[in-house]
């Protein structure tokens, strides 16, 4: 479980997160749906402890992220924005270089990373050099390191972007899997689809702050509108308005 | 430190290691650029000095002159001394500037009466100083002028009745001190140069690529988040690229003495003295430094907005350690103790003082190997800062 505890992040004038507070809860998929530029991916460094917030308080399941860090990162697989992987090493060695920074026993690695190579359908590229990886492969070598640890919290930044329609289907399908798992599994998304199609919870950003927070069903209501898209835009309004 | 974190450290060691041992451009910098640059620019440089020094004394000279037969004994003097007469040509000023002529002597119509009659008779060398090249044969032919004149005037001192001896009221002799290992010091004061200059292209390429680069190819933000502290990220960086470094730094030692026996330095009166034992001398007081250098490669590419920005700022890196080198050939210091503690310029007259076959003084040597640690500490606790801080990964710090 997440707890974001009124966040504060400033970077010098420009006031990036301004007060977001939300839960994202186990066994839940949770999005965090806001336009480019409304302090999504911010908000996910500072749950992931790569930014401290300026003010406000990170808890993963109950452990908090500034006061713990690394207690904190071994309860966390990321996925970030910035996912590069080592070219001149191949897809499982790019895997075992974060399972042994884990600390993970070899032989745990081993099987971990066969289980993740099955799961994410790698093996045929798992002993190819990541140099020539197309992007479907690239994402899906980044996120079987993230998950290499067994995480019970899992954060995406944007994870579909750049995929065609296949991987983002069997994407969806791997992260209902982690939810299926009772993994707290949070992603943050500007495609309405992504979020009808999967979350169990939204939380909708714009601007640095929450806006909107509840299942869809909740949000389509409260916007008086049956399209998700159209409930969205109604929200992001009132709060521009606001 | 406790296992885990010295089991962090390792893993990044050995994940920087194996990458960058797939890494062309990492091999070619760490294993034989950095390594043999140095010892070939070296080779080649005093193979054409020694080449020229040599062949100038023993070449016949060739020298333009006008005039010839007006001074038939002098002409035979110079030839006696290895001058080779050649044709007088119409405007000898005018070929020597356009270079087509080395040097040309003019003998006047009136040397001949002049000489006769005991008054001093002119010949003008022409030559033009700028042109280094010709420089040692300019010399060469006035030695035999001169002497010539001495002789002669010996000659009528002795025909009037007087000791010869009379025209030479001081005498001076030179007593040079130095040892033919002292002069071969003197024109290998770059040697220790280009030893630390293979340190830092040894390391160049991983330091850059360990923070600068995989901040650009994304992957530095991913390798953050794992629950390692990133001062022991940081340390697993620091002692690959100092692998990297030592090794360019050994390999350009054993080049450096091969390099020694493949030059004709003995026929110079020089020796060359890069034996086992001063290298084995030369590689601890060098790890120090070799640390220093890393750990500074490193901070500098966590500055670096780019990759291509950080190339830059180690390229000119490159020629801090000319400096001492410059410094030592301009101004011959005497070294003092506290010129050790310097870092670079302790090294430097270290490695001097082991290629005059000299031993470094102990208490040197110590303060040496300790003020560099210091400053690598320094270098270290400043990286250090510059990896925690929460814009590493994300953009440069500026």
């Amino acid at each position: 479980m997440i707890c974001a505890e009124d966040l504060h992040k400033s970077f010098g004038p420009i006031k990036a997160v301004d007060g977001v507070s939300f839960v994202a809860r186990d066994g839940e998929i949770t999005a965090l749906l806001g336009p480019n530029g409304a302090g999504k991916t911010t908000t996910l460094r500072m749950l992931y402890t790569l930014m401290h917030p300026d003010s406000g308080r990170v808890l993963v399941d109950g452990v908090d992220a500034q006061q713990q860090p690394l207690e904190a990162q071994r309860r966390l697989g990321v996925l970030p924005d910035a996912r590069g992987l080592y070219r001149r090493l191949t897809a499982r060695e790019n895997i075992a270089y974060f399972a042994a920074l884990h600390g993970l026993p070899d032989s745990e690695a081993r099987a971990r990373i066969e289980m993740l190579l099955q799961a994410l359908s790698l093996r045929d590229i798992a002993d190819r050099l990541a140099e020539g990886f197309s992007h479907g492969e690239r994402l899906k070598t980044a996120l079987a390191r993230a998950l290499i640890h067994d995480p019970p919290n899992v954060l995406l930044d944007e994870p579909t972007a750049g995929l065609d329609i296949m991987s983002t289907r069997s994407l969806r399908d791997f992260l209902r899997h982690l939810k299926q798992q009772g993994r707290c599994v949070l992603f943050s998304t500007h495609v309405m689809q992504e979020v009808s199609a999967l979350c169990d919870r939204v939380v909708i950003i714009a601007r640095g702050r929450v806006v909107a927070e509840g299942t869809p069903e909740a949000l389509r209501a409260r916007a008086h509108e049956h399209n998700l898209e159209e409930a969205f835009v109604k929200l992001i309004g009132t709060a521009a308005l606001a | 430190m406790s296992m885990r974190a010295l089991a962090a450290i390792l893993v990044v060691f050995v994940k920087e290691c194996r990458e960058s041992l797939r890494d062309r451009r990492v091999l070619i910098n760490s294993l034989l650029l950095g390594p043999l640059l140095g010892p070939a620019l070296f080779v080649i440089l005093l193979r054409l000095t020694i080449s020229r020094e040599l062949t100038q004394a023993e070449r016949p000279l060739p020298v333009a002159v006008i005039g010839a037969a007006s001074a038939p004994n002098l002409i035979a003097a110079l030839e006696q001394g290895g001058v080779r007469v050649l044709p007088a040509v119409p405007d000898a000023a005018a070929a020597i500037r356009s270079q087509r002529l080395d040097l040309a002597l003019r003998i006047p119509d009136s040397f001949a009466r002049d000489f006769s009659a005991g008054r001093p008779a002119q010949v003008e060398v022409i030559y033009d100083s700028s042109r280094r090249d010709v420089i040692g044969s300019v010399q060469r032919l006035q030695a035999l002028l001169e002497g010539y004149s001495r002789r002669t005037a010996a000659m009528r001192l002795t025909v009037r009745g007087l000791a010869p001896t009379l025209t030479t009221p001081v005498i001076v002799a030179e007593r040079d001190q130095s040892t033919p290992a002292g002069r071969g010091a003197l024109l290998f004061a770059m040697l220790p140069y280009f030893l630390i200059l293979s340190a830092l292209i040894g390391g160049m390429w991983l330091a850059i690529d360990s923070t600068a680069g995989e901040r650009e190819r994304a992957s530095l933000e991913p390798l953050l988040i794992n629950p390692v502290p990133r001062e022991h990220i940081l340390l697993g960086k620091v002692l690959a690229t100092s692998a990297f470094s030592l090794a360019s730094l050994s390999l350009g030692l054993v080049a450096f003495m091969v390099a020694g026996r493949l030059l004709p330095t003995d026929q110079l009166g020089m020796s060359f003295n890069l034996g086992a034992r001063a290298a084995a001398t030369i590689l601890p007081l060098m790890a120090p430094l070799v640390l220093l250098i890393v750990t500074t490669e490193i901070l500098v590419t966590a500055f670096s907005r780019s990759v291509r920005e950080a190339q830059t700022y180690l390229g000119l890196l490159q020629l801090v350690p000319v400096i001492p080198s410059v410094v030592l050939s301009v101004l011959p210091l005497k070294p003092r103790l506290w010129m050790y503690a310097v870092p670079l310029l302790g090294q430097q007259l270290s490695v001097m003082q082991l290629l005059r076959g000299e031993a470094v003084p102990l208490a040197a040597a110590l303060l040496c190997v300790a003020a560099t640690l210091l400053l690598a500490q320094v270098a270290f606790s400043a990286a250090r800062r510059s990896y925690r801080s929460e814009r590493l990964a994300i953009a440069p710090l500026v």
